[in-house]
This record gives C-alpha cells, structure tokens and sequence, in this order.
C-alpha cells in the first residue's frame, strides 16, 4: 500500500511567522544558503518527535538568530547581546521541568558573552546550547568574530585577520571541554548531508539530555554564511571544509550523559505558615521587659569605640537588641569604611522612647572607650552632663573632661579575670546597665539565652557573669 | 508585634521572603554585600533559589529570566554594579518585567569610595539604561522600611509589569533597628497572561523588539502612559512638624533621618522647620512640592548626599515659584543635624 506524502512543517515551527512583520509569514528571515534555516529545521523536527513542543522554551540572542521566536512553537525569551546562558539559566531554575534551550552565534557566545557561556556550562544548568559557528558576524555586515580564521578578510579586517594583533580563533568546544561540569560536548557541521544528518543526531541528543535533566549540553555547529562570506551558496559549503574544518575539527569531545544524575531542584516554599514556622516569628522578641521610670538615663545616645577584635560592635548589638526587649527604639549604626580593617571600629548605639532620627551619635550623651586613641577621639563630642565609661586595663591617663561623669573601668582586667578576653563586651554591657539604670541585670539575664542563640552553655554562663561582673563594678565603685 | 534587631540589608531579605520572591540572583559589593550573604542564608531555607551570579551584568538578565517566568525574584547592588546593570534593567523595561532592585548607594564617580552617598539617584530614577523608560524607585530610611518597602516594590512591580528599585544609601544597609516582621503575602498576582512556564498555555513571548517604527512608537506612549498612572496613583511622602513649617528641609533616605533630628533640633531653638521626605522617587512627590509656597513656606533647603541631582527635580517641581537650596555632602560624609540647623539659620537669617 502507497504511503500518502503529507508535507508541512514540523510542530516545533509556529505554522504562520505571525511575529514576523511584513506579508512573508511563511519564510524565515534568513538568507539563501544560510546554516541557522537548517538547525532550526532540525530543532523543531526533534521537538515534534520527543513531543515536547509545549514544555520547550527557546531563548533568543542577538545577532542573525535575534529573530528566532519568529519560528518556534514554544515559549520564547529574547534577550540581551551574549547573556542568553544567563537568562537560560534562571529560566531553567523557575521551570525545572521544562527544556531549555539557548541558541547563540559566534559573536554572541564566545565575544561579548564569554563568561556567561563558561559560567553556564561550570554550574552544569539544565540546558541545551546550540552555538552556531559561522566564522563571521552576520546580523551586522560582516565583522571580524573570535571565530574568524587566521588571514579571514571581514569588514574590520580588510587586510585579513592578523593572529599578532587580532589573536587567535576561539576554539569554543576545547575551552568548554575543559570544565568539570557539561555532560555532552560536540562540533558537528551543515556543509553537506552526512553532516547535516550528524548534526541532526546532535540536536537530538542535546534535547534528550535536557529533557532527562542530565545538565550542560553544548553543540557547536559549523554553518555556511553566504552573504557575510560574500560568496554564493555551493562555494560557502566548500568553503568550510576547506578552511574551517582543519581549525574547527568534528568530534564528540565529551559524552558522559548516560553516567550523569539528573539535576534535582528544590521545590519552594510558598505557605505563609511555614514561612513564618522558618523565620523563627515564634521566637521573635515581644518586647515585654518594663522600662525603669526611675532610670538616671531616659535615653541614650552611645558611642563604642576601640580595636578591632575588643567586641566593639557586639556590645553596640547586645545594648541594642537588650533595648529592644524594653520596647525602646533602638538603632545600631558601625563604621563600615576602611578602618574596620585597620584595626580600629566605633559604633554608634541609640536607645530611647521617641523615633529615632540620625542613627550616628555626632553628640553622644555616653562614650565607652576601651583604647587610647578612642578616648582622644571621641572625648571631645559627649555633651556636657554625659557619661564617660573607659577601660583602665589599656587606658593609663584620666579623661581631661571635667563636665561629663567618669566611670574608670578595668573592663579588659574583669573579663581576663574571668578567663576570656573576648567577654568584655558583656562586661561593657553590664557597665552599661549601672551607669544608665535603664537595664536590670537579671532581666538581662533572661534574655541571654537569645542574645547567644546556637552557643554552647558554658559560653552564655560566662557571657553571663561578664555581664553582673561590669554592673557590679560599676555599682560598688560609684555609688 | 513580633521583632527582630537586623541590619537594613537583611530587613530587605526578609521583606522579599515575605513577599514570595522565589529567587536571588546577584553579586558581591559592599555596602550590599550583605543582601546576597543573607538571601545565600535564607533563601535554601525555602527551597527558593540562590545564585552568586558570574557579574552584575549575569545577575540582571538572571533576574530578566526569572521575572520572564513569572516570579518574585531580586537582586541587589550599588553604584558601580547598577550602572553594569543597566542594559539589563532597559530590557526589564522594554520587556514589562516585573522585578526588583536593591540599591545600596555608596560613593562615586568610579571606584569613588564605599561610604554612603545618594549619588545614584540620576541613574536610577532617570531611567538610566538606554531608551525611554521609568522605573519605580522607593526610597526607605529605616530598616522596616527596608523590609516594607522592599514588599511593596514587589507589589508595585507585578502591579504595573515594571522593575522596581529601593534606592538607599550605606547608612540605611548598614544600620540595625527592631524590626517589626509583618505578615507574608498569602495570594501572588496571577501572570498566566504573559508569563512563560514551559506549558502548552503559556507559549508566550517577552521580548523588547520592534521592527516597525510606528509599533516602537506605538509601544513607547504606552509606557508613557503607565508612568502617567504611576504619578498619578503611587507618590508617597513624610511629613514632620509641617502644619506652621516656615521653613522646609527636603531630603530622602538617611539624610531625612538627620532633617527629622535637625527639625527637632531647630525647634528646640525657635526656628519653624519642617520636613518633607519623598518616600518615592519616581513617581516624584512634584505636586506636593509645587503646593509648599501656598502653605505658608518662605524657604526650602533640599538637603542630598550627592552634587544637586535631588534639588534640580525640586526645583523643576516649584516652578520657579521658589528656588529651593541646596545643601549637600559627598564623599562618604554625612551631616549632623547641627550642621543643617546652622545652614538653615545662615540661609534664612533665623
């Protein structure tokens, strides 16, 4: 029995161009003779085939195939000059499920996108690239690409492509296969049949592999550019067995799909419930400790300064987030320049009822200064009435301010004492809580257990001490 | 209600958690280092995903994919990366992509410094890729509006199918305050018409292409179009101790926390000083300036952390009604209230 010849596009094509402006919506946009008709033809073909038109979304680059949304029959993105694997990228992470696939020319992939494409390919994303290899840049008249030949006249190298200024054609699947990641990697040509017919195993093979989930599929395709090598169509095949084939040679470099785990995505999570379950909202603070009415300081405006390593910043964090518990208005503001690698770092801390505007303390009504240079620093900006906290244990001559109250600490001494160093932050806060009367020592107790969430017992015991050690100290000595 | 003490940096984390964003795409640079540390912390938590980008440039179109599929999805930066992101956030544009931008300003030009500056806000609300084009700029000072405001550029995003961008500077990133954790989104905005999931439904097209002149054109009024709704509809602003403000301070972000402690200050002195503060940037609040000299103002100081980028729109929005002042510090510095309480009196003789 005759078999009946139906001919028509395969499913992957749109079956009218309808994006296409102007009244050709039957035809392609390219030129007689070019290589991307071809591939697209083999693309869509193989859609049709693993009857995954619906699922596929094809990612558009600029250059000659900016237009290939034109054609096929899936979701398309069309994007920015040499970022089609960025995009693919992202694209392939929000829909797992899909097959992606990035489509670029030589210009677009190796030049101006060739992070995007090493990048792509090293993480191993779901997707499949076609990267179509003409030699030339097409879209625009015919420049020079990282892929023209050696002695190649283009437009900007009327004199021929000279190795000594203009470098070296890129040879992109070698520099992909040199990365751990890509499960498949392969250059195959349009320049005849029988490689028309392995590059149609390449596309199907590319495709499987991101329809299987298998990672980073990379088919470099040799294609004829007729117009941009100014030649007709026949002599173009020719040419690039001639003259890109020695540069440009067809091997599989890479096939290690069949060993290859697919890639496993997390699915989100979207339910408010758990969202808050995750971010902790249970633990969060209430604010419910009562303000002391009879505090000597009502609000607090608070320099901490030091070296770097004296727990300058936590002890600006504890003050803070002990605020918090209060219900004040609290706000923490470091210095993040340079100098919090040079050694030294100051904070500003404010605590009080009403809202808070600048967060830096350019008047401070407190200062705790735990080293000398601080001290010459800051001393001069408290108000007058202030409170001036220093660490006697580095500190060795007096405050020459006689207007603000001094509390000589040896804030160092009392947490070496207790066998660590790095607990006179809490010493500090302790100090803090005397001074001001606005913390009570047990109150801050009970929130030690959050201040130091995740460490270990003995480390918060310890905190805890430091911090009755600094009140006490306070307390006894100027009362 | 329930709070946390946490830098801005991280309150903008926690407000795009909150508002269903599923993924983050983005680069290292301080002072928004932070933003991608936190969504690198947060972000697997929830299955949502987390990319450190291969550069600025990667980071947007990641953000232009993922936007194309129909998700919340952000990134974060400052100067020198938005300006490499600009190309991409032109396409978001052109495209009608929702998405939004965390901009933490730091000093310029160049490598400049990364102390805070507001020197991107030409870049930003000007639109500052290429083509004709606006995006919505929220402008926070405080790290719960880091977290608000992040969630309502999201909404504003989906809500006019275009990028978002909260602007604010180093201080703002930097500083930590209590944090008041709202609620998270519990319905995401249907996109189905537009968006592409690799589904037979959904074999959309984004895309910023126009061949035809008179299709750009055509295309380009729509857009002019949607930002006239956006002026009309969006503009937001901060009022303090305005009813008999003689004298107004205008300024946004970290600066208008130093008006708000300067207008307490001139107060305590006699000085009738008032604050507006533009909470958006675009759309800019230019009606609400252009009605201060029938309110009683006899002098406005624009107060910016940049060379006059601010005050030239104040000064496009009065009219030639009033010439606002500027008073302005670069570099990394910012003033004290005394120190705009002293300009105030030196300019207006009180």
């Amino acid at each position: 029995m005759a078999h009946k010849t139906v001919l028509r596009k395969p499913k992957g094509f749109i079956d009218v161009y309808k994006h296409k402006p102007g009244a050709e919506k039957d035809r392609t946009h390219y030129c007689p003779g070019c290589g991307h008709g071809i591939l697209h033809k083999l693309i869509a073909e193989a859609l049709e085939d693993f009857d995954i038109v619906d699922k596929t979304i094809v990612i558009s680059p600029v250059g000659c195939s900016v237009f290939a949304y034109y054609y096929f029959h899936t979701g398309n993105l069309q994007v920015p000059h040499g970022r089609a694997p960025a995009v693919a990228t992202s694209v392939s992470r929000a829909n797992p499920d899909s097959v992606v696939i990035s489509y670029q020319g030589d210009g677009d992939l190796a030049a101006i996108g060739g992070n995007n494409i090493l990048q792509a390919a090293n993480r191993g994303e779901n997707m499949v690239v076609f990267f179509v290899n003409n030699a030339i840049y097409g879209m625009t008249g015919g420049q020079m690409a990282p892929t023209t030949l050696e002695g190649q006249i283009t437009t900007t190298t009327p004199y021929g492509r000279n190795v000594k200024t203009d470098g070296y054609p890129l040879q992109m699947c070698e520099i992909i296969n040199q990365l751990t990641a890509p499960v498949y990697v392969t250059r195959t040509s349009l320049h005849d049949m029988p490689n028309i017919r392995k590059t149609r195993a390449a596309v199907r093979k590319g495709i499987k592999n991101a329809m299987d989930k298998k990672g980073f599929s990379f088919i470099e395709v040799l294609s004829m550019c007729p117009s941009g090598w100014k030649m007709d169509s026949v002599p173009a095949q020719e040419w690039i067995k001639e003259n890109m084939l020695p540069r440009f040679p067809l091997s599989t470099l890479r096939d290690i799909s069949e060993d290859t785990p697919a890639v496993e995505r997390p699915v989100p999570v979207m339910d408010p419930d758990e969202v808050k379950n995750i971010l902790g909202y249970g633990a969060l603070s209430d604010s419910n400790l009562t303000k002391n009415p009879d505090a000597a300081f009502e609000k607090v405006a608070l320099r901490v300064a030091g070296f770097g390593g004296q727990g300058i910043m936590s002890a600006g964090i504890a003050l803070a987030n002990v605020g918090m518990e209060y219900g004040y208005n609290v706000s923490w503001l470091p210095s993040y320049g340079p100098e919090m690698r040079g050694g030294t770092a100051n904070c500003s801390v404010k605590i009080q009822s009403e809202t808070i505007g600048a967060s830096e303390c350019t008047e401070p009504n407190m200062l705790i200064a735990m080293n000398q240079p601080s001290l010459e620093k800051f001393e001069k900006i408290i108000v007058p009435g202030g409170a001036l906290i220093y660490n006697t244990t580095l500190i060795d001559r007096e405050p020459t301010r006689k207007d603000v109250k001094v509390y000589a600490v040896p804030i160092t001494g009392i947490a070496d004492d207790l066998g660590d160093t790095r607990v006179q932050s809490m010493v500090n806060v302790g100090a803090f809580a005397a001074v001001t009367g606005m913390f009570d020592p047990s109150e801050i107790e009970s929130l030690m257990s959050s201040l130091f969430e995740g460490k270990p017992e003995k480390v918060v015991k310890l905190n805890e001490k430091a911090v009755r050690k600094g009140y006490e100290y306070v307390k006894e000595n100027f009362s | 209600m329930p709070r946390k003490l946490m830098k801005g940096n991280y309150a903008a984390v926690y407000g795009a958690i909150l508002a269903g964003c599923k993924s983050y795409y983005g680069y290292p640079i301080t002072p928004a280092s932070e933003i991608a540390e936190s969504a690198s912390a947060l972000f697997p938590k929830f299955g949502r995903t987390f990319l450190q980008a291969e550069s600025e440039v990667a980071a947007i179109n990641m953000v232009y994919g993922a936007a194309g599929c129909g998700q919340r999805v952000l990134t974060g930066s400052s100067g020198p990366g938005i300006s490499l992101k600009q190309e991409g956030i032109s396409y978001c544009a052109g495209s009608a992509l929702p998405c939004v931008i965390v901009d933490i300003m730091r000093g310029g030009p160049g490598l400049g410094n990364i102390g805070p500056e507001q020197s991107d806000y030409n870049q930003v609300v000007k639109g500052g890729g290429h083509g004709n084009y606006k995006v919505i700029v929220l402008a926070p000072n405080s790290a719960q509006e880091m977290c608000d405001l992040t969630m309502l550029a999201f909404e504003l995003a989906d809500k006019y199918r275009n990028p978002a961008f909260v602007l604010t500077d180093g201080v703002i990133g930097q500083m930590m305050e209590a944090v008041e954790l709202p609620e998270p989104v519990t319905e995401l905005p249907d996109k189905s018409e537009w968006a592409v999931y690799g589904t037979a439904d959904s074999r959309h097209l984004i895309n910023s292409i126009y061949l035809d002149h008179d299709d750009l054109e055509r295309w380009n009024r729509e857009l002019m179009k949607k930002y006239a709704i956006i002026q009309k509809n969006e503009v937001r602003v901060e009022e303090y101790r305005m009813d008999d403000a003689e004298i107004v301070a205008i300024g946004y972000g970290s600066c208008s926390r130093v008006i708000r402690s300067a207008v307490d200050l001139a107060r305590e002195r006699g000085i009738k000083l008032g604050m507006l503060r533009p909470i958006t940037l675009f759309p800019f609040p230019a009606t609400e300036i252009a009605s201060l000299p029938d309110r009683g103002v006899k002098g406005i100081l624009t107060f910016e952390m940049s060379d006059g980028q601010l005050v030239d729109d104040v000064n496009l929005a009065l009219k030639g009604k009033m010439i606002s002042d500027l008073h302005n510090r670069m570099g990394g510095n910012v003033p004290s209230a005394q120190e705009i309480c002293e300009k105030v009196s030196e300019l207006y003789g009180v």
